[in-house]
């Protein structure tokens, strides 16, 4: 069983000025291999924390995390991040930034070429491998981090807010990308994001977390990423169903975030 | 020659430039608003000209204008000005230049300076009032001294007579001179002088000394008159020394005077010597009368009307000096901007900005001398190349224990007084450098030694501060640990270091290089530590889930992404190795350009400072502009990512 388990996850912050935070309470959920998870919810709800701890970068306080039915304690190759933005690096070629991971292993240089190309190929960037990093608009220097992450070939894939900086148009063709190689692959991902209609349109399930303490508030699981393979975007945010969800989870978020700030004053 | 061209170069493409400008500006529509930085791109032209403008400004202040269309301008001026120094004496005793005649000023001082005395006697507490009485009588019989030497009735015959003569001779100096061919030089006299002249060389000129082959100073202007008007004055500056020297001599002592101030000074004499050793005061006052007598004595005090046909006659010499001085004048007053040449005594002079600011003609022509590589400074050339041995570099880089922890010992010398190689002999021979292969060509010189402090001192900071400036950004030991011994000695100037390090390692390369060597790694540690420390959290931790180790993420993330940082901190570092190094070689050393420019300033050579300040520009430019190449090339995503 591939499966990511988290068991009674808790994580809590010290602020510099001495305060706890409880950025997670108690987190319990299974995520079986090749579901595509979008996480959503107002800002300090804990979704980046959970990301992070699941990528390894931090160890939860108490709890544990599996995947594999191995603990998770440090970063490793078989859980691949995407970040907001880009976090490529600039002094390389798209070519060198995506058999990175390859690089760091010794790989034979050849057979990497190839990979590369392949992968380049799938998001959209063949030719471009001897461009510069820097000389890339934000899209592109998304796909390149997508083909990074992927031609490592990990069982799990964390996107944290892949496409929050990129343009209307360009963030329509990214989630169809996404969804491609989501099918392709069938690997397991979890999406963070901050826009509900990507989170639906995305996620098979969806996560609607609460701040204060960070908790899954509440759970959906979805048919429009399947339906999303199949149809035109578009076609599905006209869905009467969609409209209504999209809705629901809006006014969910709503109140969450006035309750925070009823809290505040 | 040169100059010429180029002040007429010059003159030309300033003209020209102006005009394109004005036609560029009436055709070109200006879209930019003020404000707009577009609005300062381009404009070439403008350069040209603001460069031509300084140099321009360079070639007058520099008296080089004038040196390029009138070469023996300086020479004549010398002669000129040998006269006015000559005549300079007699002028100052009329009001030609001064308020009032000397004799005038000169009564008037020494009656203040007695009525000075007189009160300091009156109120003094320590002088009994009999000798107040007594020395009240010596002023005031000092004081009737003047009249004896004013009044026109005493005045002798004898010394009218000589008055005549002066002035007669003045006179007759202002009619021959006047005349074409005044000095009225013979062949062979012709001859001897252009032979001089030949000798003496031309202004501004720089000979190499034939024994030592160093360069000499600057011949500043040519003594000897090479041109005939040129002669004119300088001879006539010989016969005002001989006429003046004779007014010096006279004296206008008549019989009344020469008494009355014999009998002052004997009175004084034996009162000073019958006073007690505790009326001191007494004395000096009676000292000081004496003083003022004798300078009354000495002084040329002639009544008033007495000298009148002489100050006639020295008028008319200068209006007739000053025609002769024709187009000179002009010459002087335009090309010679802010000073002209000088005489004192036998020697003439550049004073004002001809003097310190050297001429581009003589500055270049110099540099030239000095690049041969034969003269070069002080025995050393500028920049040239030697033929060194292999061996000798083997022998430098190879440690001497190589050959010392080999087993066996060294060969000793046998009862016959031979020594007999040995393995251990042989590999000594080697590590030291003592044997023969090809030789290969290393530049030296004071440019490449000043180069080589730099870039060593450069390199080491460099090898030590990047790895410690990254360790710093990435380790809590590492950073706590160095940065009190850094930020301890980083904040106190290179300089202060220099005399302390210079005493320590000694004045050669092993002290400079020590000396940038400090001040490049604490700017490399600084830079290489913002740089680690300035790297993205995303950066690493998406390097972290690709797989990299700890070494591989050091080595392809943080270094790279340092490189700016890095780079950008090597060019500061030049810039401050560079300037510490020609301070550093002005303090102490026997090679390098800030050492030139040193001993070029005890020996007031100006245009050898010239020389080194143009040098240590270049070259500061050079560095400067291959560090942005280098970052061009290296960093081209800076500010991009």
């Amino acid at each position: 069983m591939s499966d990511l388990v988290s068991e009674n996850l808790n994580m809590i912050f010290k602020t510099p000025k001495g305060e706890t935070v409880h950025a997670l309470k108690d987190l319990n959920f299974t995520l079986k291999k090749g579901e595509l998870l979008t996480v959503l919810g107002p800002s300090g709800c804990g979704k980046t924390t959970l990301l992070n701890i699941t990528a390894g970068f931090i160890r939860p306080t108490s709890g544990v995390i599996t995947l594999n039915n191995k603990e998770i304690n440090g970063p490793g190759v078989e859980r691949g991040m995407v970040f907001q933005q880009g976090a490529l690096f600039e002094w390389l070629t798209v070519a060198e930034n995506v058999n990175f991971g390859l690089r760091m292993k010794n790989e034979d240089p050849v057979k990497t070429q190839k990979k590369v190309d392949e992968w380049l190929e799938i998001v959209g960037l063949k030719g471009f491998g001897n461009t510069p990093t820097y000389q890339l608009s934000g899209g592109m220097q998304q796909r390149v981090a997508l083909a990074r992450c992927l031609i490592n070939d990990p069982d799990l894939i964390l996107m944290d807010e892949p496409l929050g900086a990129l343009d209307a148009l360009t963030r329509e063709k990214m989630q169809s990308l996404v969804l491609k190689i989501w099918k392709e692959t069938g690997k397991t991902i979890i999406l963070i994001t901050h826009s509900v209609e990507e989170a639906l349109l995305l996620g098979e399930r969806l996560y609607v977390m609460a701040p204060r303490p960070g908790r899954i508030h509440k759970e959906y699981k979805l048919p429009f990423a399947s339906m999303g393979l199949k149809e035109d975007l578009r076609e599905i945010k006209k869905n009467k169903e969609f409209s209504e969800k999209r809705e629901e989870i809006l006014e969910m978020i709503w109140n969450m975030e006035e309750e925070i700030m009823g809290k505040d004053n | 020659m040169l100059t010429q061209i180029l002040t007429f170069l010059i003159f030309f493409a300033v003209v020209g430039c102006i005009l394109y400008g004005r036609r560029l500006i009436r055709r070109e529509k200006v879209d930019a608003v003020f404000g707009n930085p577009e609005r300062a791109l381009g404009g070439a032209h403008w350069v040209i000209v603001g460069s031509s403008f300084l140099l321009l400004i360079w070639l007058y202040y520099s008296w080089d204008i004038a040196k390029g269309f009138y070469p023996k301008s300086a020479n004549e001026l010398c002669q000129v000005a040998k006269v006015n120094d000559s005549l300079l004496g007699l002028k100052y005793q009329f009001p030609i230049e001064e308020r009032e005649f000397k004799s005038t000023s000169q009564i008037k001082r020494e009656n203040k300076n007695l009525k000075l005395i007189q009160s300091e006697i009156q109120n003094s507490e320590e002088l009994k009032g009999e000798q107040k009485t007594i020395l009240i009588s010596y002023i005031r019989k000092t004081n009737q001294l003047i009249p004896l030497l004013t009044n026109e009735d005493l005045l002798e015959n004898e010394t009218k007579q000589k008055i005549d003569d002066i002035t007669g001779k003045i006179n007759l100096l202002t009619e021959n001179f006047k005349k074409p061919d005044y000095p009225f030089e013979t062949e062979q006299e012709l001859n001897k002088r252009l032979k001089d002249v030949n000798e003496e060389g031309g202004w501004g000129i720089t000979k190499v000394d034939a024994g030592s082959g160093s360069i000499k100073n600057t011949l500043e202007v040519p003594l000897v008159p090479a041109t005939y008007r040129g002669l004119k004055f300088h001879s006539a500056a010989q016969e005002l020394n001989l006429i003046s020297d004779e007014f010096f001599k006279l004296r206008n002592h008549n019989p009344r005077f020469k008494s009355k101030i014999k009998e002052l000074k004997d009175e004084i004499k034996s009162y000073r010597k019958d006073l007690n050793d505790n009326e001191e005061v007494a004395s000096t006052y009676a000292k000081n009368i004496v003083k003022i007598a004798r300078r009354i004595e000495f002084a040329s005090i002639y009544p008033p009307n007495a000298l009148d046909k002489m100050q006639e006659a020295i008028v008319k010499f200068e209006s007739a000096q000053k025609d002769v001085q024709g187009g000179l004048r002009l010459v002087d007053i335009f090309l010679f901007p802010a000073g002209t040449i000088v005489a004192s005594g036998p020697s003439c002079s550049e004073q004002g900005s001809g003097r310190w600011l050297p001429k581009p003609s003589d500055t270049f022509n110099k540099f030239i001398l000095m690049s041969k590589p034969s003269v070069g400074y002080k025995d050393i050339p500028l920049l040239w190349i030697q033929m060194v041995d292999v061996s000798k570099m083997i022998g430098f880089i190879l440690p001497d224990w190589i050959a010392d922890i080999l087993p066996g010992e060294y060969p000793v010398h046998t009862k016959d007084g031979v020594v007999k190689q040995n393995f251990k002999g042989g590999v000594l021979k080697i590590v030291t450098g003592d044997f023969n292969l090809f030789k290969v060509p290393v530049p030296y010189g004071h440019i490449w030694d000043s180069f080589l402090r730099v870039f060593l001192g450069l390199v080491f900071g460099i090898l030590i501060g990047v790895p410690l400036g990254l360790f710093m950004g990435l380790n809590r030991f590492a950073k706590g640990f160095f940065d009190p011994l850094i930020e301890l000695y980083r904040p106190v100037p290179p300089l202060a270091w220099a005399p302390l390090i210079i005493s320590v390692l000694g004045i050669d390369n092993t002290g400079k290089v020590f000396l940038l060597f400090m001040v490049s790694l604490s700017i490399m540690i600084i830079s290489a530590r913002a740089g680690a420390s300035g790297t993205q959290l995303s950066k690493i931790h998406a390097a972290h889930s690709l797989g990299a180790s700890k070494k591989q993420i050091l080595r392809h993330v943080i270094f790279p992404n340092s490189l700016p940082e890095i780079l950008t901190g090597i060019r500061v570092a030049v810039g401050m190795c560079w300037g510490t190094l020609v301070a550093a070689e002005f303090l102490a050393g026997t090679t390098g350009i800030g050492f030139v420019e040193n001993v070029a300033k005890k020996y007031f050579q100006y245009e050898v400072i010239w020389i080194t300040i143009f040098i240590m520009g270049l070259l500061g430019l050079l560095f400067d502009i291959t560090l942005r190449k280098i970052i061009d090339k290296t960093i081209p995503w800076r500010g991009k990512g």
